[in-house]
């Protein structure tokens, strides 16, 4: 087996899969490294909401192009990523948050998102099951949800079909910036450039570059078609998402292709154990029961903890590292990786290629926050 | 003894004992379709300890609620397919 190549990626969750499609796809001699299994880790964890957030200006414009790609991607995938174009619905519980839907309504609304403005009749009679009495909300008809570990899945088989090549369980202990990845039975490999797309535990490859391990729990219920029509989420969901406070909850619920009922959200720092904590989990469910209390009757069949690899900037990491010649970055995704993997693979293999991307991508660069060696001295 | 009372299953009256397990009930009514899979096959109680999800039926509304675990009371509606 030959054992340097153009381009080795390091994790195989969605991020990964994405960028290894597309660099392939350009013919580069491409190499995957998962230390378990595709799409396993973080990517099995989340809702597999596509979303289009505006926490800033560099998130709703990498949200929305890559959204659009998985629109397109969608067309011809429709079963096999479970894809759902349920929209998303945010529920306005005050006049506050009803004057942030009418902000929100004029930002989406002059930059060409499909939005629609709901008051208190209109919201009830989208959504039956909500607690009567909201003011309102924000439809946003063109977001969607998929089943993550199936869309990873399936990229990581597309990179194989142009020639990548993927290897599972094969775990990296080092990386240096000469291009040189050792793997944990101590055999080296060698490429032209290695990209990081290995979520949280990104930083032990690349020290200076912060990725922290932002923990959240899920519940999924069995089975209820119609009991929800959209993604819904309360528009506090933005503070607890942006909140710098070390626990927050928000409510989030989730219509499955397949019926099922995925119920969110929390957010917790400083807590690195896969442990499922009832503490938060009853005040996140308390939280859901005040927006739908019909939630009390359904039957959950499992729950879970999974960790987000967040930022400090809350901005993802998309190219070269300064100071590390052969060293790239395609982490630290937070809670919209699911959404933003397919532009960070296009804008990965974009990069590689000198070529302009379609939306700007200097908000990206991991140099705005590793300075390199030059700097550092 | 307890107290005989009525539930509805699939509509039809049914007199049974108060706190009766349902899974029992439906079983002795001669029903063996408590409910299908995804797929179309049927699916009845096979752990009757509320372990395996099989015996599931609606109850007075609620989908998926386990019928071994689920005590007979007055007027109680229930639907299996």
């Amino acid at each position: 087996m030959n054992s340097t190549y153009d381009v080795i990626i390091i994790g195989g969750g969605i991020v990964g899969c994405c960028c290894a499609k597309y660099i392939a796809e350009c013919g580069r001699k491409t190499l995957l490294l998962e230390r378990q299994m595709i799409g396993g880790g973080t990517t099995a964890s989340g809702m597999g909401h596509i979303v289009v957030l505006d926490d800033s200006e560099s998130q709703f414009q990498l949200c929305r192009y890559s959204r659009d790609l998985w629109t397109e991607f969608a067309e011809t995938n429709t079963e096999k990523i479970e894809w759902n174009r349920c929209g998303t619905l945010w529920v306005a519980a005050d006049q506050e948050e009803m004057d942030a839907v009418k902000d929100r309504f004029t930002y989406y609304n002059s930059r060409g998102v499909n939005v629609e403005i709901l008051d208190q009749k209109s919201i009830t009679e989208t959504e039956p099951n909500l607690k009567p009495g909201f003011l309102g909300g924000l439809l946003v008809p063109d977001d969607a949800v998929l089943y993550p570990p199936a869309a990873a899945k399936l990229f990581s088989k597309l990179a194989e079909s142009y020639g990548a090549e993927i290897r599972q369980y094969t775990e990296v202990i080092n990386t240096t910036s000469d291009g040189s990845v050792t793997l944990k039975d101590g055999s080296k490999i060698h490429a032209d450039t290695i990209i990081i797309a290995a979520g949280y535990n990104s930083s032990d490859l690349i020290t200076d570059l912060p990725v922290i391990k932002r923990k959240g729990h899920l519940v999924v219920t069995n089975r209820y078609p119609g009991m929800i029509n959209h993604q819904i989420i309360e528009l506090g969901y933005l503070k607890s998402a942006h909140s710098a406070a070390k626990e927050s909850v928000a409510f989030n619920l989730h219509p499955c292709a397949n019926g099922k009922i995925i119920i969110g959200s929390s957010r917790q720092f400083d807590n690195y154990s896969k442990d499922v904590n009832f503490d938060i989990l009853g005040q996140m469910l308390n939280r859901c029961f005040e927006y739908m209390p019909k939630l009390k009757d359904l039957q959950a069949i499992r729950t879970w903890a999974g960790f987000r690899p967040a930022t400090p900037d809350k901005t993802p990491y998309i190219g070269p590292c300064p100071g590390e010649d052969k060293i790239w970055a395609a982490t630290g995704h937070e809670g919209f990786g699911i959404t933003t993997s397919i532009a960070t693979g296009k804008i990965i293999s974009e990069m590689l290629d000198n070529i302009e991307s379609s939306i700007p991508t200097a908000p990206y660069l991991p140099s705005r926050i590793m300075a390199g060696d030059a700097q550092n001295g | 003894m307890a107290d005989m009372i009525t539930i509805y299953i699939n509509g039809n009256e049914h007199s049974v004992r108060e706190g009766e397990i349902l899974s029992s009930v439906l079983a002795k009514a001669g029903i063996t379709e408590f409910h299908k899979s995804p797929d179309g096959s049927p699916r009845g109680p096979l752990c009757g300890m509320g372990t395996c999800f099989e015996c599931t039926v609606t109850v007075n509304g609620n989908q998926h609620c386990r019928s071994c675990q689920t005590k007979c009371k007055s007027g109680m509606k229930v639907e299996t397919r």
